[in-house]
């Protein structure tokens, strides 16, 4: 049996069994038609059927940011691998681990601008952690083995294998390799003892420390032990877009996401403090804002990054640390533990009653007593009916924002949105995936009628798979974000950000075989989310007619500093 | 600031346009790369030539060590290092201009490599600065053309980029 020949896709069947790859979100095609009939012939590897290649990347995405597993999508050569970029993208900018199989036009016909020809190495070659066009057989299972260790090891990525259609026939023995061996990848892990001494040397010392965290905490599993540093320390949380949930929404300690619509406690921390522990962040432009404001202010900076391109990037800092988040937080909280000294307790009671009144400008009030329903107002009903324990994904703009303000997370991994490429359409094809890694979990797809219609015809795979996501479209009849800055800095000339001839989305709901509820006032929000959340077996599509001028705050101007804050009662 | 940044990298399809790619999707400067697979056939050498602020140099290395398919890569300017470049020049060599050219070649330590009744070929290794040198010193209207290599360096004595 050892000896059998197998074709190459068959092989790589057998690679996916041996990776314990369960489920596979793809689009059948030419090139890879040998696979998918190798697909037909076993029952271990699940095979999901999107309906655009887009979904099927953001599936596998989405797959992978709610479990501890590599999400895998399959698309054919050309349009297939194109419609699947922009979910290659949005995973590459978040760091999600993820490999991609694409199948590729014969070894002979590459270069001859064949049927659905495409170089999808090169165009990939800028948003995937590494790729690789298999010209042999026999080189087929140590890549498939090399991609699998690429995009979960160091600092993840998706990692994109390029199958021609002759290679899927040829045939070789198969082995699996057990490890893989590649002398110019070696990720480093553990951090620097003297940097981890450093740093703990200055978390002692700190009268005004605070920690910002980011989604490395979730990629390496390291929310236990950021939660055990923190208490040890009794030091104020900040997180980012990506990091919500490392660190529990409701524990007194966190000041709530910072950044362009960061909380006022956040920033202002952030800018005053005296030493900040970055933890798995990367100081981005939504983040900190302008860098030389950030920079105006002395502070000592600990950066703990896996990806030493992450630190000293945007700006300076005293004591980095490379390695993987967990494994420096155990050093970190080891070496804390052996010190004879303490935390400054009075310091920290002065730097926490500073902290009470930013805290008391209650930043994030809006109008509770509305007519029209107030968006913060349906994802605090959420929070609460739900309590903090959904899979809740997001599609990008100011639904996305309010989501992360008001949904209180307190558990890593529950929180799945495309924070650094910021894709709309992701929401949809996101939760499928969030669904097939947590079956019966409730998964809910926060949305808004803009971002929905892009990535629509997904309703029709969560038919067929029979997906119980439930679907919270925060309809106000306008690109939102885009309408809030044309308001703020373009004299509120609305050029192009209104869409007009919106269907029906109840009926739309229905004409794909699920169920949908327009809400059209503040008093049925609470009892339509409470139906809906109770049809364990079913999608329901929730249609909120939401207040067209309400807009995001606090928020940060572009290139602005982060305390340079636009509040809601400033206008 | 030039920096002459030296990488060993895997000899496969598609590194040398990671490493381009990579120049120009984070819009760093590339004055000049060359790159040949080394004494080891599995492995190529490149020298690649940029400039910058020490920030960006920084990025530039951190990024490159990134790339998967980069087994090392080193600032050979932190520290002493040599650096040649390879020129070929064509020359009109013709009348009074003939002995000129052959003149110039012997004052830049150049070689002749290539001889008609018109025309010369000048091989002259160096610095950039000294073809340059050459390249100004000749009259402009007797160049016919000319191909440099971009530079290659070596760190000096036992400073050694290997696996």
């Amino acid at each position: 049996m050892a000896d059998r020949q197998l074709s190459g896709a068959e092989i790589v069947i057998r690679c996916l069994q041996e990776e314990g790859v369960d489920v596979v979100f793809g689009y059948p095609g030419g090139a890879v038609l040998f696979i998918y009939d190798e697909l037909f012939k076993q029952d271990k590897v699940k095979h999901v059927l999107v309906r655009h290649e887009q979904g099927a990347a953001h599936a596998a995405d989405g797959y992978s940011r709610a479990s501890n597993k590599v999400g895998v999508c399959l698309v054919t050569s050309g349009p297939g691998v194109t419609n699947a970029v922009t979910g290659i993208a949005t995973a590459h900018m978040d760091s999600i681990p993820m490999v991609i199989l694409s199948g590729q036009v014969s070894t002979g016909y590459i270069g001859q601008d064949a049927f659905q020809e495409c170089d999808a190495v090169g165009i990939t070659r800028p948003c995937v952690k590494h790729n690789f066009l298999v010209k042999d057989v026999h080189d087929l299972a140590p890549t498939i083995k090399k991609a699998f260790h690429i995009a979960r090891t160091g600092r993840p990525g998706p990692v994109l294998v390029d199958i021609p259609k002759d290679v899927t026939i040829a045939t070789c023995r198969f082995e699996y390799p057990g490890a893989v061996a590649m002398r110019s990848y070696n990720p480093v892990v553990k951090g620097h003892p003297g940097q981890i001494k450093k740093a703990a040397q200055l978390l002692l010392e700190a009268k005004r420390p605070v920690f910002y965290t980011g989604g490395g905490v979730i990629l390496s599993d390291a929310s236990a032990q950021l939660i055990k540093l923190i208490r040890m320390l009794g030091v104020p949380c900040t997180s980012t877009l990506m990091g919500l949930g490392g660190f529990p929404g409701t524990d007194p300690l966190f000041l709530g996401m910072l950044g362009m619509h960061g909380t006022y406690e956040a920033n202002m921390a952030m800018q005053h403090c005296d030493v900040l522990l970055a933890v798995g962040a990367r100081f981005d432009d939504r983040v900190i804002g302008n860098p030389s404001h950030f920079g105006q202010v002395p502070r000592k900076i600990v950066h703990i990054d896996i990806d030493p391109s992450s630190i000293a990037k945007r700006v300076k800092v005293d004591v980095p640390i490379v390695g993987n988040v967990r494994e420096v937080l155990e050093d970190l909280i080891r070496v804390i533990e052996a010190s004879r000294e303490k935390p400054d307790i009075k310091a920290l009671e002065s730097w926490w009653s500073q902290i009470g009144l930013w805290r008391s400008k209650d930043c994030l009030r809006y109008d509770r007593a509305s007519s029209i329903i107030k968006p913060q107002w349906v994802l605090e009903k959420l929070y609460e009916i739900t309590k903090g324990d959904a899979f809740i994904t997001s599609d990008v703009g100011q639904h996305q924002m309010w989501t992360a303000q008001f949904y209180k997370f307190n558990k890593p991994k529950r929180w799945v949105n495309s924070g650094g490429l910021g894709t709309m359409g992701f929401g949809l094809p996101a939760a499928m995936g969030v669904q097939f890694a947590n079956p019966g979990a409730t998964v809910v797809c926060v949305t808004g009628e803009s971002s929905i219609q892009m990535c629509l015809q997904e309703l029709s795979t969560c038919k067929q798979y029979r997906l119980p996501i439930k679907i919270v479209n925060l309809n106000n009849r306008y690109m939102g974000m885009v309408r809030q800055w044309q308001q703020f800095f373009h004299g509120n000339r609305y050029s192009e950000s209104y869409m007009n001839a919106l269907p029906d989305f109840v009926k739309l709901a229905e004409g794909y075989g699920h169920s949908g509820l327009r809400i059209e006032k503040p008093e049925d929000v609470e009892r339509a989310l409470r139906q809906a959340l109770s049809r364990r077996d079913e999608l329901v599509f929730m249609d909120f007619i939401t207040d067209q001028t309400e807009n995001v705050y606090p928020m940060v101007p572009g290139g602005k500093g982060i305390t340079e804050m636009i509040l809601a009662e400033e206008l | 600031m030039r920096h002459i940044i030296s990488i060993l990298l895997e000899n496969e399809a598609g590194a040398l346009s990671r490493v381009a790619g990579l120049f120009s999707a984070r819009a760093y400067n590339i004055e000049s790369l060359t790159v040949a697979p080394t004494e080891d056939e599995s492995m190529s050498r490149m020298t690649l030539v940029t400039s910058g602020s020490d920030d960006v140099i920084e990025q530039i290395t951190k990024q490159l060590n990134k790339l998967i398919e980069v087994v090392k890569v080193v600032d050979l300017s932190e520290a002493s290092h040599i650096e040649r470049e390879l020129m070929l020049v064509k020359v009109r060599a013709t009348g009074k201009d003939r002995e000129e050219m052959k003149r110039m070649s012997d004052i830049f330590r150049g070689r002749i490599i290539d001889v008609t009744e018109s025309t010369y070929t000048i091989e002259l290794t160096g610095t950039g600065a000294k073809l340059d040198a050459f390249v100004e010193a000749l009259d402009k209207s007797v160049i016919l053309e000319t191909v440099r290599t971009g530079a290659s360096g070596i760190g000096r004595g036992e400073r050694v980029l290997r696996a």
